[in-house]
């Protein structure tokens, strides 16, 4: 299957044409559904294919290039559009392709009885096209081919609604927000890859990696490669300080935030940083800008989502907060652990996103969770499902998020250090506090919504299903990676799976831990307990005594409303970036450069032609007998000068 | 015939010529102009034919035909511009046609 798999893209492709072209016509809204779903599920089969494959081969085998053709031939430059099945790309598109096609299927339910459901299912299976290139390529360009790709879906996708109202805008605004914030991180990318190219003159990943382990380089420059390429990433995966589109991104459909902007796009960053691992690791410097990067996000994306109203902004928050923690797992050069957990929050981050959309679907489109309560009941599946995502994200022993969170808080503290440790466990805190304060407020409780105008019912098993299965694997999903203090050295069978892609940068970091068996335990011991305490506190709170939180908030207005206005971020980001460039363009390169200089310059040229021929047209008098006169005198002239000259 | 000289010829040439181009600078009634137009393309014509004879070559006499051709063309398409014009303004003054300009 291996060298079918152009197929996973290809597929998606078809369905993307098929849908966008004649989904209008196709009258049967089912019909579109099943066209954009099944072209995901044959790829997600044909990716299990080359997986199964690749996993009967020996080890040094399994990294296999499929060449397409010739994309650019351009004097040295040279780029195949090639795909790289290897342990890393295969983890990703199974990914990809797995939990894309459940929320395809739930999309199905979701999106029923929208106009627009072949247009949605179009863009989703774009994405899902330009995901797989940017998961499979085989070099950098048709890397950025599906990172720009799937910039553009999520554009597309977060405006899909487009004459909706957002907060204080419209969902385009959103959409144009998180275009252009991405470009900003874009932007450092490309500026990555012109670097790679002139200093290893290649852009094949695999030359690349070769070139960097034996070519003399100065640490500075693989410093600022990493750097570039780590802007790249907090742009794609919403790090600070480019974290600010991601929560407006919850303006497009919820389907759409649970696959682009939680399990799949957001976590190209990540992917990125993990396939560039050689160069990340050939640069400490910026190693550690990644990881205190990704602790700071984890922390500061978890106080905000302790206070927000909006389901999905209290998710968009901790999908930020999550994605920190892959990228401290990268800055202190546990590349595995961080895809682990790329994998498991893929699984339960979609599973409360699409439970949020069921919520939300059942509620008539009502986000708000101070006006739901007591769901429990009308709601039984969504409810168990999501309880047991709240429950995995939590760290709670046993299910998926308690696994690679654990590596992630460990790997922190035994390669990074005790802060990084802290940090991390903090923010385990919080994040089960403030999914317990989602699961209270939503499921539990008084019913505080209008009973005349909201009748709440559980969702359509198209739904139910695929939430039944992301729960599933919510709770199994972690058993692949189990930590070595349990399974023994050679038991974490995901490590040991993707050990071969980051062999030249473990040997380059040169890791050796000195810690003990018993620390590790009495650190997860400790990360454990507190993320039961912040369920408990949680519970308690908002289940048993809502006045509590009240007491609470206003007792720390000032830091209550700090996190509620999410620090303020956005407000400065306007009065420092947007405002100055939108004054600056107004005022200096508009009304100045545009209409005062380029403006004045042609108006000008214009004007003094217009002088000088008011001047020379009064020779034209209009006489024929003076023209006459002129040509006479013209050829007496000449004459003249050719006697005179003879 | 040989008893003219050249010279004598070219004289008159030159004279009609020099009588033509001031009648068509100074004279301002266009039927005038007109014939002084004429009055020059004879001249050449006179010179053409002059030197046609003294070099014994007739290629000069062939251009006179096709001077005269155009000439009889042009004044019928000259006269018929000074009927239009005299139609539309009552007069074939040349001051008063000063439409040549921007």
């Amino acid at each position: 299957m291996i060298n079918y798999i152009y197929l996973t893209t290809l597929l998606p492709l078809l369905g993307f044409v098929i849908n966008g072209l004649f989904g209008r016509k196709i009258k049967n809204e089912r019909i579109v559904g099943i066209i954009g779903s099944a072209t995901v599920g044959l790829s997600f089969l044909v990716v299990l294919g080359a997986f199964i494959q690749t996993l009967g081969l020996p080890v040094e085998e399994r990294s296999n290039t499929v060449n397409l053709f010739t994309w650019l031939s351009v004097g040295g430059l040279h780029i195949q559009f090639a795909y790289l099945v290897d342990q890393l790309s295969l983890t990703m598109s199974l990914i990809v392709t797995g939990v894309g096609f459940l929320i395809h299927v739930y999309s199905i339910g979701y999106m029923h009885g929208d106009k627009g459901i072949w247009r949605f299912f179009a863009y989703l299976n774009l994405f899902i096209f330009a995901m797989m290139n940017l998961v499979l390529g085989d070099n950098f360009v048709v890397l950025f081919l599906g990172w720009e790709g799937v910039g553009l879906c999520s554009y597309l996708l977060i405006g899909f609604w487009y004459d909706r109202k957002f907060e204080k805008g419209t969902t385009s605004q959103a959409a144009k927000k998180a275009f252009v914030v991405n470009r900003i991180g874009d932007f450092g990318f490309l500026l990555g890859m012109f670097l790679i190219y002139m200093t290893f003159d290649s852009l094949n990943f695999k030359e690349v990696f070769a070139r960097a382990q034996a070519f003399p380089v100065a640490e500075s420059t693989f410093g600022l490669i990493a750097l570039f390429l780590f802007i790249g990433a907090t742009g794609k995966s919403a790090q600070i300080p480019l974290f600010v589109w991601l929560p407006d991104a919850m303006a497009g459909p919820t389907p759409v935030s649970a696959l682009i902007h939680a399990a799949t796009m957001v976590t190209a960053g990540v992917y990125m940083v993990s396939r560039t691992s050689i160069l990340f690791a050939s640069a400490p410097a910026i190693m550690t800008v990644v990881a205190v990067v990704g602790a700071l996000t984890a922390l500061m994306a978890a106080t905000i989502g302790l206070v927000q109203n909006d389901i999905k902004k209290v998710l968009a928050y901790s999908t930020v907060s999550q994605l920190g923690y892959m990228f401290l797992a990268a800055g202190v050069g546990a590349f595995s652990a961080s895809i682990f957990h790329v994998m498991t929050h893929a699984f339960f981050k979609a599973l409360l996103f699409l439970g949020a959309g069921s919520v939300i679907h059942g509620m008539h489109d009502e986000q708000n969770i101070q006006k739901y309560g007591g769901l429990k009941k009308y709601m039984p599946k969504t409810y168990a499902t999501f309880f047991i995502a709240a429950l995995a994200i939590s760290g709670v022993p046993g299910l998926a998020g308690f696994f690679s969170k654990d590596e992630i808080l460990w790997n922190a503290y035994s390669n990074g250090g005790f802060v990084f440790w802290l940090i991390g466990a903090v923010t385990a805190l919080m994040t089960a506090f403030y999914m317990f304060r989602l699961v209270s407020l939503t499921f539990y409780g008084h019913e505080r919504f209008d009973h005349h105008h909201v009748h709440p019912h559980e969702s359509p098993s198209v739904m139910t299903v695929p939430l039944m299965i992301l729960a599933f694997l919510s709770v199994v999903g972690g058993y692949i990676g189990l930590p070595k203090v349990f399974a023994g050295e050679h038991g974490n069978l995901f490590e040991n799976w993707l050990e071969p892609i980051y062999a030249p940068a473990q040997e380059k970091l040169a890791m050796y831990s000195s810690s003990t068996h018993l620390e590790e335990i009495l650190l997860m011991s400790i990360s454990v307990a507190l993320a039961l305490y912040g369920i408990y506190f949680a519970l308690h709170v908002y289940r048993k005594n809502p006045k509590i939180a009240d007491n609470f908030a206003n007792r720390f207005k000032s830091m209550y409303n700090l996190l509620l206005n999410k620090y303020f971020v956005d407000e400065v980001y306007e009065a420092a970036v947007v405002q100055p460039i939108q004054k600056g363009s107004e005022k200096v390169l508009w009304k100045f450069t545009d209409a005062k200089l380029i403006d004045g310059t042609v108006n000008g040229a214009a004007t003094i032609v217009d002088k000088i021929s008011g001047v020379i047209r009064k020779v034209q008098t209009g006489v024929a007998q003076s023209y006459a006169l002129i040509m006479v005198a013209g050829i007496a002239l000449v004459l003249l000068w050719l006697i005179l000259s003879l | 015939m040989s008893s003219i000289p050249m010279e004598y010829y070219l004289i008159l040439s030159a004279f009609m010529f020099t009588v033509g181009v001031a009648g068509v600078l100074i004279r301002r009634n266009a039927i005038v102009v007109f014939m002084c137009i004429e009055l020059m393309l004879n001249s050449a014509n006179l010179t053409l034919v002059t030197f046609s004879s003294y070099l014994g070559n007739s290629i000069g006499q062939v251009f006179v035909f096709f001077v005269m051709t155009v000439a009889a063309a042009e004044a019928a398409v000259g006269l018929a511009i000074i009927i239009a014009i005299f139609r539309n303004k009552k007069s074939v003054n040349i001051d008063e046609i000063n439409i040549f300009k921007w």
